[in-house]
């Protein structure tokens, strides 16, 4: 065993050198995602999305004159900073990556940031991370994402429901990174518009029983529920026990609450609540889909985009700058990424290059229409869903 | 009227959800405490047998239910809960004679006993996950509610709504009979008696001539079937996920040792001690004083004691002070 294990390390080696001998240059680029952990049912989508981006560039030999750019995956875990660290600095110190797509959830993208990426000087685009605390993260100027933070969210949803008249909610947040920063962004944007918040309670995902927590919830009153909880979790517990003690009959549900279940669980029962979604009514979405499908993997899962645009805006950076060093092409993405220039839809990044090498401007739209704002975070678009006879339907893009 | 409604609030959030809830805490604590009684340890494992018990109701519902085979307003796992019992027995039966009559008859002290069945709660735990998976099932069909909000406020012109879900009415209904039939078991006939003489002196039954497996083995059925009743009523009333039972786990313990352990009495007074606890202390009255106190006084605040966060606190503290200050429970059980 030990024998063979060694004859296919030396293989591994060989055909690596070979690899490298056989083209000009190789670049490689980082794909940390939680592999492994709550989300690993999204992660392969999304890598396959970022590395659709990157084999495009390598077929399109058009990178730095005919740079190949390989992927190499990492597991973030989602929830562990130790490992997701480690997996990280194996990345940067043993791979060799220039840039890193990932990591995925807020807490360990913090986490690689701080303790891997600014030491290592290594540029790092999350294609999902939404906590709003990543916004004033010592960065170096080396973190973006393609994400919106939840901030913009919050915003979002108390323009939303101050247009529709509901002045007074109740809040209940999943006891995590996620809920907190939700429900306390969407706290500050709704009294800032005028709202009041009459009763903030966390939940705990996986329990059985909700009916404490609405009893709390319904005492407070309120015109809605404020559900900043997960679709697939402690969600629907507290839907249904709003619903059968009659203390709530209309919900506002962020995005971890958009999914197929609620459809599925509640039916009709939902009709007249609102949720918000990332989403965007651009081209680029539908082209994500096809591009996706010709790939052989389904497009329609949440961040798939995001994650192409991620790795898309990494190369697009290192063609502006004439370079793969982090330290030169890390002021240039948020120039690829916003006007002016000539616009870039998926599956364009070979005319992206192009008018890069011939001394051009590009505005990166991507799938998801990427302009990024502040810090270096998607402006976020989001879709205003309306629930109408058991199914949701699109009220507006804002 | 206002303080009509005031009832109204209460019940709705507090009384009703309290009632059915204890009811399932009792019944759970009524087989941990029989096994304390007679087989003289705590059995870790009891939650995961619940969910065991469940699963196999939940698996026989299914399949009535692609059957045809209903009950019309009320919930078809009633139907399969025998089969759920008998499944449960099987396992329990099986795990007593590989694991826990090995130790029975070397005398092991509890406290060996108690480890046992940690290890067999992690069994059991992994049993059901690779059976039936760790996610949420649903079960539970037939009327969802005996009085809804809206035919409540219909009927009674109240502005407060009051609605009691089928599972709730048949919580307490099931956890009555089963308590009834089982003290009458206990009480009146042969078997439940020499059980009970079996808890009280081991020596003096065993000189009666009492049959101590035959014992072992009533004590461990009646163990299945009300872990099988409770965990299907608490899976009917709330959702049937594998953890959950696990998670159950402190408020019945709680609940047998506030009653005093080994005392069936006291099972379903500390079950209600807990449920009602857990409910009043982390409930905001804002709503409920708001109608009962005149005009002026209401409160602005949420007059909450603690968040409910703390839930699960409350059982802790409860089980402490009964501990410090009166170790053999309510209902002088032995203590722990």
């Amino acid at each position: 065993m030990k024998k063979f294990l060694m004859a296919t390390a030396a293989t591994a080696l060989m055909s690596g050198s070979v690899m490298a001998a056989s083209h000009s240059t190789e670049v490689k680029i980082g794909v940390i995602l939680g592999f492994t952990g709550p989300i690993e049912s999204l992660t392969p989508a999304m890598a396959a999305g970022a590395e659709m981006a990157m084999k495009e560039v390598s077929d399109s030999g058009k990178l730095l004159g005919g740079a190949m750019v390989t992927p190499v995956r990492a597991d973030s875990t989602c929830v562990d900073a130790g490992a997701a660290t480690a997996a990280a600095e194996r990345l940067i110190t043993s791979d060799g990556v220039k840039g890193i797509m990932g990591a995925d959830c807020s807490g360990v993208t913090g986490a690689i940031l701080a303790n891997v990426a600014v030491p290592n000087g290594v540029v790092m685009i999350s294609p999902s991370a939404t906590s709003p605390a990543l916004s004033t993260a010592e960065d170096n100027g080396l973190f973006f994402r393609t994400s919106p933070s939840d901030a913009r969210q919050g915003q979002v949803l108390a323009d939303v429901l101050m247009e529709k008249g509901l002045t007074s909610v109740a809040v209940t947040y999943t006891n995590n990174d996620y809920g907190k920063g939700l429900a306390d962004s969407f706290a500050a944007a709704y009294a800032a518009a005028g709202g009041t918040v009459t009763a903030t309670t966390a939940h705990e995902d996986g329990k059985a029983d909700y009916s404490a927590e609405v009893g709390a919830l319904a005492s407070a009153g309120g015109d809605a529920l404020v559900v900043a909880g997960y679709v697939d979790q402690g969600g629907p517990g507290i839907i249904r026990a709003a619903l059968d003690t009659g203390a709530f009959d209309t919900f506002v549900l962020p995005d971890g609450m958009i999914g197929a279940a609620l459809e599925e669980k509640f039916g009709d029962e939902l009709d007249g609540s609102i949720g918000t979604v990332p989403g965007t009514e651009s081209e680029g979405a539908a082209m994500i889909l096809t591009m996706a499908e010709a790939a052989g993997f389904s497009g329609e899962g949440p961040y798939i985009g995001e994650s192409y645009d991620a790795a898309a805006l990494i190369m697009l950076a290192m063609e502006a700058a004439g370079s793969v060093e982090p330290g030169d092409y890390k002021t240039k993405i948020m120039d690829v990424a916003n006007a002016p220039g000539e616009k870039i839809y998926p599956g364009e990044l070979a005319k992206a290059l192009e008018i890069l090498a011939g001394g051009g401007d590009v505005d990166y739209v991507g799938a998801t229409a990427v302009e990024l704002i502040g810090a270096g975070e998607s402006a976020g678009s989001y879709r205003e869903i309306l629930i109408e006879g058991g199914k949701m339907t699109t009220a507006a893009y804002r | 009227m206002e303080l009509l409604n005031a009832f109204v609030v209460l019940s709705n959030f507090v009384l009703i959800p309290a009632i059915a809830y204890g009811s399932q805490l009792a019944l759970g604590a009524l087989g941990v405490t029989l096994i304390y009684g007679i087989l003289r340890f705590s059995n870790f494992a009891h939650g995961d047998t619940m969910a065991f018990g469940t699963m196999v109701v939940v698996l026989v519902t299914w399949l009535f239910q692609s059957w045809g085979i209903n009950l019309g307003p009320l919930p078809t796992a009633l139907l399969a809960l025998p089969f759920g019992i008998a499944g449960c027995a099987a396992l329990v039966l099986l795990t007593d004679r590989m694991v826990y009559r090995f130790y029975r008859v070397q005398k092991a002290k509890p406290v060996i006993l108690v480890i046992v069945s940690m290890g067999v709660m992690f069994i059991m735990n992994g049993l059901v996950r690779f059976i039936i998976g760790p996610d949420d099932q649903q079960f539970a069909d037939g009327e969802r509610f005996i009085v809804s909000v809206r035919t409540f406020k219909k009927l009674t012109g109240l502005d407060e709504g009051l609605a009691i879900r089928t599972t709730q009415g048949i919580t307490v209904v099931t956890a009555v009979i089963v308590v009834a039939v089982l003290f009458w078991f206990l009480n009146r006939t042969r078997t439940g008696k020499s059980m009970r003489a079996y808890s009280d002196n081991e020596d003096l039954a065993l000189l009666s001539g009492i049959n101590p497996e035959r014992v072992v083995l009533y004590t461990w059925l009646i163990v299945a079937a009300l872990a099988t009743v409770a965990g299907t009523l608490y899976g009917l009333d709330k959702t049937f996920k594998p953890f959950t039972f696990f998670q159950l786990l402190l408020p019945i313990f709680a609940a047998a040792i506030v009653g005093g352990l080994g005392s069936p009495l006291g099972a379903i007074a500390g079950g209600f001690v807990i449920a009602f606890s857990e409910v009043t202390v982390t409930y905001a009255w804002k709503k409920v004083l708001g109608y009962a106190l005149p005009e002026g006084l209401e409160p602005t605040g949420l007059v909450q004691l603690l968040s409910t966060d703390y839930k699960f606190a409350v059982s802790f503290v409860i089980l402490l002070v009964v501990l410090l200050f009166r170790p053999t429970g309510l209902f002088k059980g032995k203590s722990v």
